[in-house]
């Protein structure tokens, strides 16, 4: 098999899904390309999660009000779904709807919503939108439930538009006035949930949506040029037939699964990277009638996602890390108790899953490093990848000594990062790693003695490389 | 304006899970009280106490001596208005300083920021735990964040002393700065230099450490241990911050039992953090301040208590006016908050206020976000 196939399977597993073992990447590059991109497109097609036996193993998650207990059944799916596309969505779709238990305070709503992103985050956008905006856990948390006729709210008109469809401008204009944001947020009146109050101080209570007739302002609205007696669903109409709808969620998914771009803020004044694979994800958009799949379709079939320009142009977000990782190492696969920990050190590497700093969302791209937060990625990635004990980590070492009975320095590195990625190093870096390796000279694995060594050296040098610059970039 | 010999320095102990004051700091002769209380009041006889109104809880014996030292601020109703009874919400108030809106920057990150403008020293303010608390956050102010001081550090999992400094010599020349890798890569670079540097430095702290205290075995203990070591080994560390065990305080149930054990550790760790100082020669210039996110419900549920409002906090430091500030909220029912807990008096802000200006000689406003009455609890 072409080494450049699996280097391209590595690169569209990493960003289709969270990454991939080494036997996993090889059968699907044989599997081919194209084959592989239809089944991530149509999750239907792959084994679904069997949803008894998770409760069957983990009680702790069914209804589980505890927002431990939902980041770790979302972290478990990442791991182990087949339908790696649908939950790599329901984190994309988590990143731009933010709404945090911070605030919603329920775990279950939480849970709830994201499971929304993952059911219907590849749909028409229309539904999305729909979707998300009779979300209690929303309603709630972007303050409509307190918007009435005669008091108007216009919290989540104003994000509705500024974050989660038009975006605040293209090509240096405005997208839309305050009197749309008012307008936005009156069709909005009355969309508010059941029972009204929050969950405290009189216990919690499941949330379902609501639409209040009474508390609906039925007057005409002039919203982005067209007047009428609008509802939410009419907002939502017009605001989906928009070109700025279509460029937001284009530099979205290309900002998310191709390269990374300027933080959101930035894209009314900043140009795209690549001007060419926004159009053609927005001429998907129109052609399909507001499918996000026939965008990701269009991403993961051109080009512009396979070019080598792009690869390891995404500083990896911290759940990207982890999970990979663990996929990696072949952690966690099935039901393995001990999920808990792992599942919190997103958090500890700023990234509190299900709860956003604020409705902009996480802050991307190189600002996921600081000096904590990068000691916390450098620890984890080298305690795990450098742990021999483990299966997934063993079957690499095996892999290594498979590829010659004496290993030169140079091929000892070069196989490791080809292992564990592949993994492709400046040059600098790479003279360090050989230099470091070249003081211990050669490798082989006759006796048990050698294998005891190799297998440590190993061990040090995947530490290593999980502790480069280069592995932070996916 | 406070005078100390050295620069001063803030320790913060957040007590995680919310506090419940009126079983910490006890309005010991009040009826309603223990018509509230009917299964958590503490027996009268067994409080010990600081005036004719309130005492300390009975597991409070090692803190009543530095109110007799007159070195302990005891705040009381102490809040915010339209009060949160969520955890994590209520948390990121007394973090953010922002009631209303949901903020992203931390006070301490702001004094951060303040105190060392050209981030010259990567250790200026230190968090002892997994993950950076929200109080710490700013950006471009870099924090170290230790998880255990023993054994912080980079690449800790080679083992073999020989094989990690090797690497971490390896480490630290894929680090130095590269040309042409990109403005992203040179970040990357810079802030793994720094955080090299950070461990290298903090992992020096426990070797230089000698003292005749002995500090409980549980992670508060250890924690406050490790703020101690570091502030010891002079790396000109401004703010020291820790968190007990995430939620503990969260006492719906059982909370007679749980709740004695975490004022005895908490109380029993003060208590040998100053002696440790003083033993030193090095407490004349650290404030230890003591929070939690909110109080507990005037009524018990009878086994334990829900989220209330206003709370208790403290100060301890050789420069404290030992007094209690603030008024205690009433407990009768007409003038609680609605829901049925207490109404605060005293703005968290405040606090904060007069240990920026007063402690820190910063500019409070701008950190705080307004400006609210000083509370004159330094000497």
């Amino acid at each position: 098999m072409a080494e450049q196939d699996i280097a391209l399977m590595a690169h569209l597993m990493r960003r289709a899904g969270f990454g991939a073992n080494r036997d996993e990447i090889e059968a699907k590059a044989t599997q081919g390309y194209d084959s592989v991109v239809k089944e991530l497109l149509n999750p239907e097609s792959q084994e679904a999660v069997e949803e008894d036996l998770l409760i069957r193993y983990n009680p702790s998650y069914f209804e589980a009000a505890a927002i431990e207990n939902n980041v770790q059944q979302w972290v478990w799916r990442m791991i182990n779904s087949p339908r790696q596309l649908q939950e790599k969505v329901a984190l994309f779709w988590h990143m731009i709807f933010c709404a945090g238990h911070s605030k919603i305070d329920s775990g279950q709503e939480m849970g709830l919503m994201v499971n929304i992103f993952r059911q219907q985050g590849m749909g028409k956008f229309d539904e999305i939108l729909l979707a998300l905006s009779t979300n209690p856990g929303m309603m709630y948390y972007l303050d409509n439930t307190e918007s009435h006729k005669a008091n108007l709210n216009e919290n989540y008109g104003r994000e509705l538009l500024e974050l989660f469809s038009l975006g605040v401008g293209m090509d240096t204009d405005f997208n839309y006035s305050e009197d749309d944001v008012k307008a936005c947020a009156r069709a909005f009146t009355g969309w508010n949930i059941a029972p009204p109050y929050p969950p405290f101080p009189h216990g919690r209570s499941p949330w379902e949506f609501r639409f209040d007739p009474a508390d609906h302002d039925t007057s005409e609205k002039t919203f982005l040029g067209e007047t009428g007696n609008w509802n939410g669903d009419d907002i939502i109409r017009i605001a989906c037939e928009q070109p700025a709808t279509a460029r937001f969620l284009a530099r979205h998914l290309y900002n998310y699964f191709v390269a990374d771009e300027p933080q959101v803020p930035a894209w009314r004044l900043t140009p795209p990277r690549d001007q060419s694979a926004i159009e053609a994800m927005e001429k998907a958009y129109w052609e399909s009638d507001h499918s996000i799949k026939a965008m990701l379709e269009v991403l993961f079939t051109s080009d512009f996602f396979k070019d080598e320009a792009v690869w390891y142009q995404k500083v990896k977000n911290p759940t990207e890390m982890v999970v990979s990782l663990l996929r990696m190492t072949g952690e966690f696969r099935g039901y393995q108790p001990g999920l808990f920990e792992a599942s919190q050190e997103p958090k500890y590497m700023g990234m509190d899953l299900m709860n956003p700093p604020t409705v902009e969302g996480w802050h991307t791209g190189r600002e996921w490093i600081d000096s904590g937060t990068l000691v916390e990625r450098i620890n984890f990635a080298s305690d795990l990848l450098g742990n021999t004990e483990l299966e997934g980590v063993r079957s690499l070492v095996n892999r290594l000594m498979a590829r010659g009975d004496k290993l030169s320095p140079e091929q000892f590195v070069n196989g490791c990062l080809d292992l564990t990625g592949p993994v492709v190093l400046f040059p600098d870096t790479m003279s360090q790693l050989i230099s470091h390796a070249t003081q211990e000279g050669e490798l082989s694995h006759g006796t048990d003695a050698e294998k005891t060594d190799f297998t440590r050296r190993c061990g040090e040098m995947f530490q290593m490389i999980a502790a480069t610059a280069e592995f932070q970039f996916e | 304006m406070v005078q100390t010999k050295k620069d001063p320095v803030l320790a913060v102990l957040s007590l995680s899970g919310g506090n419940d004051g009126l079983n910490c700091i006890i309005p010991r002769n009040n009826g309603f009280y223990r018509d509230s209380r009917p299964t958590l009041a503490v027996p009268e006889d067994q409080i010990i106490p600081i005036n004719d109104e309130i005492g300390f809880h009975p597991t409070m014996g090692p803190l009543k001596k530095y109110w007799d030292e007159g070195k302990l601020a005891i705040f009381v109703g102490i809040g915010y208005p339209t009060p949160s009874y969520s955890h994590f919400r209520s948390m990121d108030i007394w973090h953010t300083c922002e009631p209303e809106i949901i903020g992203t920057e931390g006070w301490l990150g702001r004094a951060t920021k303040q105190l060392d403008a050209n981030s010259e020293n990567v250790l200026t303010a230190v968090n002892f735990g997994r993950g950076l608390p929200r109080a710490l956050v700013m950006d471009g102010v870099p924090v170290a964040s230790v998880g255990n001081l023993e054994t912080y550090g980079l690449l800790t999992g080679i083992e073999g002393e020989n094989q990690r400094n090797d690497a971490l010599d390896v480490f630290g020349r894929m680090y130095a700065p590269a040309i042409g890798t990109g403005a992203v890569m040179d970040y990357i670079h810079q802030t793994g230099t720094d955080a090299l540097k950070g461990a290298d430095i903090l992992s020096t702290a426990p070797d230089k450490y000698t003292s005749s205290v002995e500090y409980s075995n549980t992670a508060i203990g250890q924690y406050m241990k490790n703020i101690a070591q570091t502030h010891l080994a002079e790396f000109g560390t401004r703010v020291l911050y820790t968190t007990s065990p995430y939620n503990g305080f969260d006492s719906h149930a059982n909370q007679a039992q749980a709740n004695a054990g975490l004022l005895t550790d908490v109380s029993n760790t003060v208590d040998t953090f100053m002696t440790d100082l003083r033993e030193h020669d090095a407490s004349d210039n650290v404030t230890l301040l003591l929070f939690s996110e909110f109080g507990r419900r005037v009524i018990d549920n009878g086994s334990g208590t829900d989220h209330g409002a206003a709370g208790v906090a403290f100060a301890v430091g050789e420069h404290i006016k030992g007094g209690v500030y603030g008024t205690y909220p009433s407990l009768e029912p007409s003038k609680q908050e609605e829901g049925g807990n207490l109404k605060f008096n005293l703005d968290f802000r405040s606090v904060y206020s007069t240990i920026l200006e007063d402690w820190f000689q910063l500019d409070a406003e701008p950190i705080v976000g307004g400006n609210f009455e000083r509370v004159k609890f330094f000497a």
